[in-house]
């Protein structure tokens, strides 16, 4: 594949689309907020699975007569399985009080208990600023080693792609409010390295191209390197969502939205490696002056395996 | 074109064949198994067990293989439904001295065993069970401890003549002395001074002749840190009551322990059994002369009865009983049969041997934990769990003969509160209680169809990937293929050596692995092909190819690393299963993608002297 793409000439097109889409994004966060899930809230949740078609209405009534005011009642993935939930709650047992009620209920059918989770309040705000903790460490890192590896402003231009990403998907799931737990958050942080897979492609070949390249612009030399990695960062973005698509539709319910995340983030990570990260280096007026010093070592010489 | 060392070749093999070897016992499926073992721990399994166990099997015709392990027996089975079947006869059948536990009996074959190849470790979200997560209430291990200073404090304070008017441990844990005079107050304050060296010094109070004695740094990190040492053990000991095969007892931070029970499905039960802080105090009752303030009252545990006064000072509590075995007296009530450790019985001995016919008191002490909901800063009401001790009397019997090592306790209520009492008398007693702060149930039903839905998508993904690459790369397709698959043995041969664990979202882990390992073979098959297009002879592009990308491939595979390996220390759960599948996938695509596919390559192509194009 050989392409030839004036990429720079939708930078400000792009600037505006990223911009509407980050306001939209931080916007959403404010005023929707996340829909945490149990993990971050604290709670308790049962899932059943019955026999047979199940009845929520019948399933909210028991609840309620047993004494369980504030329940949710929804089915998960197929009619015959049955998510409750009880957001808040403090005590442990909740879950196994559930299970027994509504057995009693039901005694003609066997109830197939799928999982009772309980979280109690102060882990969850725990789990909350550990995994922020976590994303914000990784983005240290990640910035140290492309400032050691390549030049500051690589870095720079990295870690406003990966914010840029991050922002927006956590919008999305905040924007259709789609429940945001640990293996969400997991998911995220996969998007972060993912994103920055293919930030470091792309900019791996410009500094290679602002060595070499008998170009003398640095628009030019981002424009072709952009082109020579567009063939990659295509068929590899393709197979990674061919994957992720069969996570989504066969992985069944609980890795649902963690491949959502994925899917998201990748979509958003390969259009970010292109546009916010080499716009980065326009902007920030990468040129060949910045890399003559700097590291001896070129991809051409190096002796390899 | 690069010659490919024949020493490439065989490191290649040899590593493919180590994968393929090592990641051979998970074709294996497991035998759902009973496990039976004897309660008490100087007791190994043995042929006589063994036999008991064939007999009951051979009675019921029930279709399945016994084993003598090292220290259980073991029932294979085929179906999960014969194995919950053999459990429940078995229970019946054998009498309370043995445990019975469910456990997956891995059908690695000796050879592999003999090598070291096991198996990977399925996380509960797999194969089912419980995971707990609890806190310990260290504050109240303080105050225990506080308590126990307190009464050592009374008895060195009668023995050296100094009178006090208060004595008594606050809210915040410190122990609050009130002296007579200024006179009793310095004297007291020398004495802790030259004898208690667990206080913060100097001593001070606001009130007037009186002293308050706080706990310093080291004490109180001493005494959390053994507290949850203790809770550890115990722990530990109650889990083995439970009889579940591969049973994890972790701390986890500053004052939280995980446990994780794989295969049991009754929480409620566990949860009873772990959390219970239960234990006994021997009393001699209160006399009519015995002061005020050494004596306390306590109902009945049962409710029949007026309560009882009993002596403050505790002649031995649960920590010193040896063993503890439920039984039934000659009335067919429940009792507990207990032996006391050489230590208890001489202190019993003595505290018996000169109060012959005055009653002595067993309390039944239990640390309860109740939500109560206090106002924070910002005014909202939040829920905090809060612990507190309930003392009741269970038996009040006259001491006829001074008692030994061994005795028994009647007057439990039924034969569950019997044998429970036993059991937590063996185990040991809790040193702090503990709330639950998590508990995540997986039933056995989604476990396994958890593990469908894993392996399927893997599947799929896999094979949508392949087609892709190979109707793409065509030959090149081919090595890279070869290389994924080979990324996938490798893997899984080397979660299984480390004994990983593997979990749901570690297996998303493993096909998101699947998918980006392709792109270094995209980013080498990029490159050859520009290479070609500039108008390189093919086995110049590929050298080219191969040695431009690598450092590409490099920095972005490490900067994946990094954000695999912070995952793996700040994450728990679901975020670490992901981020082991994914740190071991970085590591082997490297090796596979780069080294694996250019010695295919090599093979089809090295030898070729005159080669036209290349199929890419």
């Amino acid at each position: 594949m050989t392409f030839n793409i004036d990429f720079l000439a939708w930078r400000k097109i792009a600037i505006i689309f990223s911009s509407i889409f980050l306001v939209l994004s931080i916007g959403s966060l404010l005023v929707k907020e996340l829909n945490y899930g149990l993990d971050f809230t604290g709670g308790t949740l049962v899932e059943l699975s019955y026999p047979e078609e199940a009845n929520i209405g019948n399933i909210r009534e028991t609840l309620v007569d047993g004494g369980f005011n504030g329940a949710q009642v929804a089915n998960f993935g197929s009619s015959t399985e049955v998510l409750i939930k009880l957001p808040g709650t403090v005590s442990d047992s909740l879950g196994s009080e559930i299970v027994s009620l509504l057995s009693a209920d039901n005694f003609e059918q066997a109830i197939d208990l799928r999982r009772i989770e309980y979280v109690g309040p102060q882990i969850g705000s725990e789990l909350r600023d550990d995994g922020g903790t976590a994303m914000l460490i990784a983005l240290a890192f990640m910035m140290l080693y492309i400032a050691f590896r390549f030049q500051s402003m690589f870095a720079g231009a990295a870690v406003v792609a990966l914010v840029h990403d991050v922002i927006i998907v956590v919008g999305i799931f905040s924007l259709i409010q789609i429940e945001f737990d640990l293996t969400v958050l997991a998911a995220l942080l996969a998007v972060i390295g993912y994103s920055l897979n293919d930030t470091i492609v792309v900019s791996d070949r410009i500094r290679e191209n602002l060595r070499s390249a008998e170009l003398d612009s640095t628009e030019e030399i981002i424009n072709l390197s952009l082109n020579q990695t567009l063939g990659r960062t295509l068929i590899t973005s393709l197979t990674t969502l061919l994957v992720l698509f069969s996570l989504y539709f066969l992985g069944g319910e609980l890795i649902k939205n963690f491949a959502l995340a994925l899917i998201f983030g990748v979509v958003i990570g390969t259009y970010s490696s292109i546009y916010i990260a080499a716009n980065a280096l326009v902007i920030m007026g990468l040129n060949k002056d910045h890399l003559r010093v700097e590291e001896p070592e070129n991809a051409d010489d190096n002796p390899l395996p | 074109m690069k010659r490919y060392g024949l020493w490439r070749y065989l490191l290649i093999l040899f590593v493919l064949g180590l994968g393929i070897v090592y990641s051979l016992p998970n074709l294996y499926a497991p035998d759902p198994a009973v496990q039976i073992s004897y309660t008490s721990s100087s007791q190994t399994a043995d042929e006589f067990l063994a036999q008991r166990v064939t007999d009951i099997v051979k009675n019921e015709d029930f279709d399945a293989k016994i084993q003598l392990e090292n220290d259980y027996v073991l029932v294979r089975t085929d179906t999960y439904q014969n194995q919950l079947k053999l459990k429940e006869l078995l229970s019946s059948e054998l009498i309370n001295d043995v445990v019975i536990a469910l456990n997956l009996a891995p059908t690695t074959p000796k050879w592999l065993v003999d090598i070291g190849a096991n198996p990977m470790k399925l996380g509960l979200d797999l194969r089912g069970g419980v995971h707990f997560l609890m806190q310990v209430d260290t504050e109240t291990a303080l105050r225990n401890r506080q308590d126990g200073t307190l009464q050592d404090l009374r008895i060195r304070f009668r023995e050296e003549n100094i009178r006090y008017n208060q004595a008594s441990v606050e809210e915040d844990s410190s122990i609050f002395l009130k002296f007579n005079n200024l006179l009793a107050k310095e004297k007291a304050e020398e004495f802790i001074i030259d004898n208690y060296a667990q206080f913060n010094f100097p001593l001070n109070s606001n009130v007037e002749n009186s002293i308050q004695l706080y706990l310093s740094e080291a004490e109180i990190e001493q005494i959390e840190s053994d507290a949850i040492d203790q809770n550890l053990t115990t722990l530990r000991n109650r889990v083995n009551e439970l009889g579940v095969s591969e049973p994890i007892v972790q701390r986890q931070g500053k004052k939280r322990i995980v446990v994780q029970l794989p295969g049991i499905q009754d929480t409620a039960a566990a949860k009873n059994i772990l959390g219970k802080t239960a234990t006994l105090e021997f009393h001699l009752e209160a006399q009519m002369d015995t002061p005020r303030s050494r004596k306390t009252s306590y109902p009945y545990r049962n409710g029949i009865g007026a309560p009882a006064f009993l002596q403050d000072s505790i002649i031995l509590g649960g920590d010193q009983v040896a063993t503890a075995q439920a039984s039934f007296d000659e009335n067919g009530l429940p009792q507990v049969n207990i032996t006391l450790d050489g230590e208890g019985g001489s202190k019993m001995h003595r505290a018996t041997r000169g109060n012959i016919g005055k009653r002595l008191g067993v309390l039944f002490v239990e640390q309860k934990t109740k939500t109560i909901y206090e106002r924070d800063e910002s005014g909202q009401q939040v829920p905090v769990q809060q612990s507190y001790e309930v003392k009741e009397i269970i038996s009040l019997a006259t001491i006829r003969a001074a008692l030994g090592t061994t005795f028994r306790i009647t007057g439990l209520d039924s034969p569950s509160e019997s044998s429970e009492l036993a059991l937590l008398l063996r185990a040991g007693a809790l040193a702090a209680p503990m709330t639950f702060v998590e508990e995540r149930t997986v039933g056995p039903s989604l476990g396994a169809d958890n593990i469908k839905a894993g392996v399927f998508s893997m599947q799929l993904g896999l094979f949508l990937v392949l087609s892709f690459i190979l109707f793409y790369y065509r030959v090149f397709g081919v090595a890279a293929s070869l290389a994924l698959t080979f990324n996938i043995v490798l893997l899984v041969a080397i979660m299984s050596t480390l004994s990983a664990t593997l979990t749901l979202p570690g297996i998303a882990g493993i096909v998101l692995t699947v998918g980006m390992a392709v792109d270094a073979n995209v980013l080498i098959f990029s490159r050859i092909r520009e290479e070609l297009n500039r108008g390189r002879a093919p086995l110049d592009a590929i050298d080219a190819g191969y040695n431009r990308a690598f450092l590409t491939i490099w920095d972005a595979n490490v900067t994946t690393l990094i954000v695999a390996v912070i995952l793996l220390s700040y994450g728990t759960g679901p975020v670490k299963g992901f981020a082991i599948t994914l740190s071991i996938g970085i590591i082997t695509s490297m090796f596979t993608a780069i080294m694996g596919t250019r010695a295919f390559v090599n093979l089809i192509y090295g030898s070729k002297k005159n080669l036209e194009g290349l199929s890419i």
